[in-house]
């Protein structure tokens, strides 16, 4: 008999796992302390994205693309799939000559991946600054919706019989089980935890810091913009141990808006927009894109990620803790491998084979977690 | 009295008014996706919904003074 699922968080990890378990048979239940699709899933960008950080990065990021364009018939119009391609984009001569390697290296593992030259460039993105030389087009990457994304997984598994509750706060981990701020004992076959960096205050131990980001949305301009664009060297702000960083991403979103990313900080617990960090941001962009100076910013919030030392996620069992799982520390690839995410979770919750090699991700990974 | 001009039709406002003032009663300064209408919500520059497009670029009618032939067109 498949084990009862108690699953900690509602954010897109959360809803995915309670999604993929409800649909493999398991009795599920879901616990958000406050409402679906907040915490980082609210700070992310949707970008389905194949980042090649590393080998392990790229197998979780391809899982997590195919499984979202699987469940998308499914979930419907209001996960906001769109097919639109990332564009990476180089700054200079230098950054260019990268792109042919980077080109080969997608193609080697199989992606789709077109070098264009100035010109292609500027075609497929007229806005583009007329100085950058070309880049790298990767056609298979999409856009979603993130909060949408969430509570659509959420309610596709509430139809596969979960229970999906919010507003319910998680005090602390027993054995076999939970307890709940009222004092309320649940029991259960298996605990996940996918409340990202709060699933600390269960586990102090976890090797889990948050890393603050601001975002902001422009008014609609229909038309602006066809691809994802990510600047060349986005891999270095991502993975970097700078205190401060900025790099170039702007999305267009179905309805004609522009969604402008990215910054990463260390160290700032407060959720206020930091001007300063704000202007590099938009500063970062005009470089790129020059006519955003036309286009007034809406919105601008900020968000925290929960992120890992080796910046891989922390997926399987908790040693020590029988029946205990981590699915947290995804930090800015939680939309894109939140699916993939489900699966290694509901292969090790039902003892079965998973897609993909599920040691890079496991907690015990860390020493820190390898003994009780 | 300034006479500011929205969607075409000449419009004259109290001097020192700002272009909500423009707008009508109820003000209506945009449409949503769903095609709903949007006018001034916080009267101080927060909320956005009091967008129009002055002379090709976006303003927020409740922090933009009313001038004499200014142009306005609502979304």
């Amino acid at each position: 008999m498949n084990p009862d699922v108690l699953i900690v968080g509602g954010g897109v990890v959360g809803a995915a796992c309670a999604q993929a378990l409800a649909t493999e048979g398991c009795r599920v239940t879901l616990l958000e302390a406050e409402g679906l699709g907040g915490g980082a899933t609210a700070a992310a960008m949707g970008h389905l994205v194949a980042l090649d950080g590393s080998d392990a990065e790229l197998a979780l990021c391809r899982l997590g693309q195919a499984r979202w364009n699987a469940l998308a018939p499914d979930l419907g119009a209001a996960l906001e799939l769109d097919p639109c391609g990332t564009l990476w984009v180089a700054a200079d001569e230098e950054e260019m000559a990268l792109v042919k390697p980077r080109c080969e290296a997608y193609r080697a593992a199989g992606i789709e991946a077109e070098l264009l030259d100035a010109r292609a460039l500027h075609e497929a993105e007229p806005h583009l600054a007329p100085h950058l030389p070309g880049g790298m087009r990767v056609p298979g990457d999409s856009v979603i919706y993130p909060p949408a994304g969430a509570r659509l997984l959420a309610e596709a598994a509430q139809r596969a019989g979960a229970r999906i509750l919010t507003g319910i706060r998680v005090a602390s981990l027993e054995p076999h089980g939970l307890r709940l701020a009222d004092g309320t004992a649940l029991s259960a076959g298996c605990v996940v935890l996918a409340a990202g960096s709060a699933s600390k205050a269960l586990i102090p131990r976890l090797p889990l810091v948050r890393r603050k980001g601001h975002l902001a949305i422009t008014e609609r301009r229909p038309g602006f913009l066809h691809h994802q664009l990510v600047e060349l060297g986005y891999l270095k702000s991502a993975h970097g141990s700078d205190t401060d960083s900025v790099a170039f991403n702007l999305q267009p979103r179905p309805n004609g808006q522009l969604l402008l990313g990215s910054s990463r900080q260390f160290g700032d617990e407060a959720p206020d927009i930091r001007t300063t960090l704000l202007r590099r941001m938009i500063e970062q962009a005009l470089s790129y894109v020059p006519d955003l100076a036309q286009v007034s910013v809406v919105r601008a919030w900020t968000g925290f990620r929960p992120i890992t030392p080796d910046h891989r996620p922390l997926i399987g069992p908790l040693p020590g803790h029988p029946g205990v799982l981590l699915a947290c520390g995804h930090e800015g690839l939680g939309i894109t491998t939140a699916p993939a995410t489900a699966e290694l979770i509901a292969a090790e919750v039902l003892g079965r084979k998973p897609a993909i090699d599920p040691a890079p991700y496991l907690p015990s990974r860390f020493p820190e977690l390898a003994h009780a | 009295m300034p006479r500011v001009i929205v969607d075409g039709r000449p419009v004259d406002v109290a001097e020192g008014a700002l272009l909500v003032a423009a707008l009508g009663l109820p003000p209506v300064a945009c449409r949503s996706l769903s095609g709903e209408p949007r006018g001034p919500l916080c009267g101080m520059g927060q909320c956005f919904e009091c967008r129009v497009q002055l002379e090709g670029r976006e303003v927020l009618a409740c922090l933009t003074p009313a001038r004499e032939g200014m142009e306005v067109r609502r979304g």
